[in-house]
Parts: structure tokens; sequence; C-alpha cells
């Protein structure tokens, strides 16, 4: 039995739009700024009403996954996919296939950017918004 | 700074010719950082001497800094301008997502200058800059709808800034504010009237890109740290629990809280105003600033009923702090929590500035109650403390300009009393209204010899609660203490931080932070950078013909006594000599 974790969004309604997550996200992978972010957070329209995370939720059966042509995305023990880059031709269907818009973009190299449930960004939401839930799986 | 950082480029925008350019200016941001370091390096390019603020000479300079985006809270975007409020030096500083959009769509800052024949709505999206015809969003009643619209119409949703005007700034009120995210402004100074006076109803920013960093593990090591010191550690605890308007009780217990346009200093009924209250019966929602975990931004939910059909009910989400509740409701004698968000929701929804809206409706209360103007000049309304629904048919015909009078109120107390009288008790601090501190001496000298004349330029509020009666520092202390804030804060707003994070970027964590991003300065370095930009800014302001000389406090000032006792006019006539003294020797 292997640990697999996700991340799972807890409570959008304590979100205070600080976006400390996005910045973790791209500082994860040694970018500064929002460049490779894997993960949202923008206001439901208008910040009065407060705002919407917008983050892999580890499909079981992830229709990225499915349309993939090249098999460049595969399903991930416990949900979500895992991309293989060299296999990926930027066809952009993963992408069209979100519904919930989790497939970021990276354009200056035409590929994805997909979640790896890290739970890195959790570290750096200080309002309990993000959490890391862990699986037991064969 | 670091090789190719985004930071030294500047976009150049020319709203007559809607023409843009990108310049990379090294040597500006090289040697001054960024925000108000850089911003009034490029007002001392653009702005000729005598530049008429509501022409289309007068530029509009946004900046930001090296660690924004590298850091959390350098959150802030610095604007500068010739303010048509004071006629001379226009600063402003705001957060909201507007900081970190200009740096990730490229820029380190952006100079706007001419002005549009038609009304126009700016859109730059990372390299891509558009004017959009906004023929259709002038004139709408609401701030909150213009917001609304723009954001239906452009992309960047959750990384871009919608700075905007409302009514007030197409009106050209010299203290119209530009709004950007529903609920935070680039308030003070009238930078709203400018872009009125460009025909600008908007400017869009928006970005995700990356900006270099020099020693990475160096760099998640400070960043770790400096989180922790913001989220862990009692240093920002104030900011987030109840906000700024945690700051009623306090004030009104030391008798410090400026009441009916300070005939008093303590307000009967302060709990009903207070921050517990707000909270307790109002808070809504939290919000933050892009790349600040404190969200400080506290928004509070009235539900109203209509009164023309029962079962029918409308919330509004209204942002509240201290200084609103100040201005909008202590001075005006509001103590009903519902009456001050009404008038504030109205205010905001106009674009105006809410502090020298209060202190001109404290005014016009004062006057009318007095008997220097009537129903005649008010046209009707009937100003009295506490009565929320006459100030706001007050700022309503303040906005839409009717008449003499109100045209007169819409350039200000100073020019509202210099035409109608009561100066003595128009609360006017070299051209800006007060800010919500009686606590002392230094409150008010602080407002009078500031370069911005805000609260925030040197903060001599907080120097003041340092102090009793028996241990006043000497005029020179004083005027040595504010002046040495005041320098400090030039750096922190070169670099953009928001001032509630004073506490956590001392010299060594700024030092540390800024060589991060390639910037090796000592802390003595910084402390000459600090000296160096306010002179800069004093040279500015008395080209455009400011004179510490000719600086008085009103007359109200001194007959309301502050827990510091009464002011004397001797101790403001010597602490002038001083200031001025000092601000001549680190010229």
């Amino acid at each position: 039995m292997k640990k697999v974790t996700r991340l799972a969004v807890s409570d959008t309604e304590r979100c205070v739009g600080c976006q400390l997550c996005m910045f973790a996200c791209s500082r994860r992978v040694n970018v500064v700024g929002l460049e490779s972010s894997c993960i949202k957070v923008r206001s439901v329209g208008g910040m009065e009403r407060g705002f919407v995370v917008v983050v892999c939720r580890a499909c079981p059966d992830p229709p990225c996954a499915r349309v993939c042509p090249t098999d460049a995305l595969k399903p991930r023990p416990g949900g979500g996919v895992i991309l293989n880059k060299d296999l990926c031709t930027g066809c952009r269907k993963c992408r069209e296939a979100c519904l919930i818009g989790a497939v970021f973009w990276d354009e200056s190299q035409s590929k994805p950017l997909i979640c790896v449930h890290c739970g890195f960004c959790v570290n750096f939401c200080p309002h309990s918004v993000l959490e890391v839930e862990k699986e037991e799986h064969a | 700074m670091l090789k190719g950082d985004p930071l030294a480029n500047v976009l150049y925008v020319d709203l007559t010719r809607r023409q843009y350019s990108v310049e990379r200016r090294e040597d500006l941001f090289r040697e001054n950082l960024g925000g108000s370091g850089v911003t009034i390096r490029f007002l001392e390019e653009e702005c000729p001497k005598g530049t008429e603020p509501l022409s289309p000479e007068n530029p509009i300079i946004f900046a930001v800094g090296p660690l924004t985006a590298l850091f959390p809270l350098a959150s802030k975007t610095v604007a500068m301008f010739k303010s048509p409020h004071t006629g001379n030096l226009g600063e402003s500083h705001a957060g909201g997502r507007s900081a970190i959009a200009i740096r990730l769509a490229g820029y380190g800052a952006i100079v706007i200058k001419g002005a549009s024949h038609s009304p126009i709505y700016l859109a730059i999206h990372g390299n891509e800059v558009f004017f959009r015809d906004a023929s259709s969003l002038w004139g709408m009643g609401s701030c909150f709808t213009v917001g609304r619209i723009i954001r239906e119409n452009e992309p960047g949703a959750g990384v871009r800034t919608i700075m905007r005007i409302g009514k007030a700034g197409e009106r050209r009120i010299s203290y119209a504010s530009v709004t950007t995210e529903t609920y935070r402004h680039f308030g003070r100074l009238g930078l709203g009237a400018v872009f009125g006076s460009k025909n600008l109803k908007a400017v869009v920013v928006s970005g995700s890109g990356k900006v270099p960093v020099k020693d990475p593990g160096e760099y998640r090591r400070l960043y770790n740290e400096i989180y922790d010191a913001c989220t862990l550690s009692q240093a920002m605890r104030k900011y987030h629990d109840l906000g700024t308007s945690e700051n009623v009780l306090p004030l009104n217990a030391l008798s410090a809280l400026p009441t009916r346009n300070l005939l008093a200093s303590k307000l009967e009924k302060a709990e009903n105003i207070s921050g517990e209250t707000m909270t307790r019966d109002y808070l809504g929602r939290r919000l933050a600033c892009s790349h600040c975990p404190v969200g400080c931004i506290h928004i509070a939910a009235l539900r109203e009923p209509y009164q023309d059909e029962p079962f029918f009910y409308k919330t509004s989400m209204i942002s509240y702090d201290y200084e609103p509740i100040y201005a909008l409701g202590t001075l005006l004698g509001i103590t009903e929590p519902s009456a001050f968000l009404k008038l504030m929701n109205r205010v905001e929804a106009y674009g105006l500035d809410a502090m020298s809206t209060g202190v001109v409706m404290a005014w016009a209360t004062e006057a009318f109650q007095g008997g220097l103007i009537s129903e005649k000049e008010t046209q009707g309304v009937h100003f009295d403390w506490g009565n929320y629904q006459e100030y706001i048919k007050g700022v309503e015909k303040l906005v839409s300009g009717e008449g003499e009078f109100y045209q007169a109120l819409g350039k200000g107390v100073g020019e509202a009393s210099r035409i109608y009288g009561g100066e003595e008790f128009a609360l006017n601090f070299a051209g800006n209204e007060m800010a919500g501190y009686h606590t002392g001496p230094g409150a008010h000298l602080g407002l009078l010899v500031g370069a911005r004349h805000s609260h925030l330029d040197n903060a001599g509020y907080s120097i003041d609660q340092k102090f009793t009666p028996e241990t006043l520092p000497s005029p020179e202390k004083l005027a040595e203490m504010i002046l040495k804030e005041e320098e400090w804060r030039q750096v922190l707003s070169s670099l953009v931080l928001c001032f509630f994070a004073r506490g956590i970027y001392n010299p060594e964590v700024v030092q540390r932070t800024l060589s991060c991003a390639g910037f090796e300065l000592s802390e003595g370095d910084l402390h000459q950078l600090g000296r160096t930009i306010h002179r800069e800014k004093y040279r500015f302001k008395e080209r455009e013909g400011f004179s510490l000389e000719r600086l008085s406090l009103p007359q109200r000032v001194y007959q309301t006594p502050t827990p510091l006792g009464e002011i004397k006019e001797g101790y403001v006539r010597e602490f002038l000599m001083h200031f001025s003294l000092k601000v001549k020797e680190g010229s």
C-alpha cells in the first residue's frame, strides 16, 4: 500500500484572495511570479461575493487524460493526471476538456501546467482554505 | 538590479495620439529602487514648472518596486501627479491587485500623458496596449457598475487590476479618487480628477509573468521567514482581527477622537461605531491585496428592506476602516453604523475621497449652523450632526456641482472657507483635509509638513502616543522624530511595502530582500536614499510654491484640548522653524 496525497479545497468562503498559494506553486519550481502556477484564485464576479479557487480536483477518471491524443497525460493513482512532457504536442485538447479550468497553460513552452498534488501551496494558505488529503492506494 | 529584470521597463502612453512605447530605464530604478523614489524622478522629467493639474500636460505616473511579486506585502502601487487639490505634489498609494498586475505584466512603471478627445479606458495586457472606447461608461451613477462591466469585457480574471473613476472624477472634484478592485483607493489628492480631465475612465492591467531572483535558496529561506513573521507573530494582528477600526475606542478613551468637526475629541456612544460593534453586527467578509496574507480589508454586509414592497431586501457589501469611520462617522456626529455605511456606500459609488468628503461636510454643518451659509446656498439641505440623509443629499449635490456653493465644496474645505468664511474651523492642512487623530501636536504637525499631507507620511499620531503632557518632546525633538520617520518611509514606499508591515521589514530585512533582487545597499545607503527622496519631493513642492514658512494650523486645533494638553501657537512656530532648518540641512 502506498500513501497518495491529494490537494483539496476545504472552504472557499474563508478565502481572502491573497493568492499566496499561486505564488507558492510557481516558487516550488523556482519561478518567481505566477508563470508556472497550477492554481488560480479569482473573484466570483466582484470581490464582494468572494472567491473561486480553481485547482485540479483529481478526478478518478480524468477527462483531460481521455482526450489526450498522444497519451502524454496518464491517470494518476489516487486521482488526477501525470504529464509526460516529451509526448505532449501542445494541442490544448486537455485544456478544453477540463470543465473547471484547472489545466493551466505554459505559453512559452506551449504545454499544460498540471497540478501534482504535492500540497506545497497548503503551507502558504493562511486561512485554511486548502488542505491535503491522504489516501492509501495499492 | 538583476540583468533583464522587467522592473526597468517603462510603458509610456500618449492618450492624445493613442500611441505607446516601452523604454528601459535602469538608471532610474537602480538609483531609486521603485515606487516613490522613481515616481518623483519621472515627475521631474515629465511635469514642467507651473503645469496646470487638469491639463493634458499633467502626467500620471504609476510605479511598483523590486520586491513586488518576490516577497509578501510589497503590494502597493505608487501614483504620482500634480494634484488638482493642492496645486502641488500629488502622491497616492493603493493596493488591491494593482502592483502584482503591473509587475507581472512586465513593467516597473507606467507613464500616462496627454488627453483623449473622447471617453476611453486603457487596457494593458502584458505587452499589448488597447485604447478602448468608454463612452457608454461615462456618466454612470456607480463606480461598482463600471468595474463590473469592464470585468466582463476584459481578460485576465484573477491577475488584473481595474483602476477606475466614478462621477466625482468625471466632474473633476478636486478630491476624487481612483478605485481599484472595488474596495481599494488611490484616495487622496485628486488622482480621480486627473483621470477625468484626460477623459480616462479606467486603466486595466493584467499580467502573470515572472521576475528574476539572485539566490533561489536564500530567497526561499527568507520568504519563509517573512511569511512566518506575517502570520505567526503578533506584528500584524491588529490589522487582520478588527482591522484599523480597532482604533475607535482607544482614541475615544484618550479623548483624541475628532468629533463633530473637532468641536469635541470624545464621542458619546463611540462603542456604537467601534471596530468591535462593526465586527459583531456587520462584518461580512475579509479580503486581502495580492500577495499579502494579512487580509486587512473589512467588508460590512448591510441588509436593508425596501420601503415600497414587503419581503424585499437588498444586501450591500461596503468596506470600512478607521479613517472612513472617523470622516463619515464621528466627525459628522454619526454614531449609527447603518447610517455611516449608507453614506459610505454613496461616497464609494461616486468615487470621492472619504476623508476629504467628511471634513468638507463637517465644515458645511458648522457653517450652516453658525449662519455663514443658509438654505439658499445649501439648496434646502439641512446639514445637521448625525443626520445622514441630509449628508447624502449634500454629497449628491456636491458631485453634480449644482450652484456656486457646491462647486466650492468640490474644491475642498480650504476653498469653501476662503469664500464663505469659517477658516478658523475648516480642518485644512496645507490644502488637504484632516485625518482622524487629535492625539497631540505630532498628528497635526505631521500632516502639515508631510510631503503628501497624509497621516501616513510620518505617523505623527503614533509619535504623540509615546508621550504624556509631562514628557511632551521639545518642538525641535518632535521635528527630528517626524522627519526621521518620513525619511525611512520613503524607502518603504519606494519598495512599495505596505506600511502595515513596517514592523517586519526593518532595515536588516529590507537589505536581505533587496539582495535577492540584486540590489546591494548598506543600512547607511538606505537611510541616505530615504533622505534624498524626501528632499526631492520637497524640492518639487517648493518649485511649485510650497513654503514651510507660510504654513499654519486651523484655529480649531488649538481650541480643543488633546491628550497632551492644548497645542500652543509658540510650539507650532518653533517646530516649523526647526523642521525647516532640518530639511535644508539634509538637502
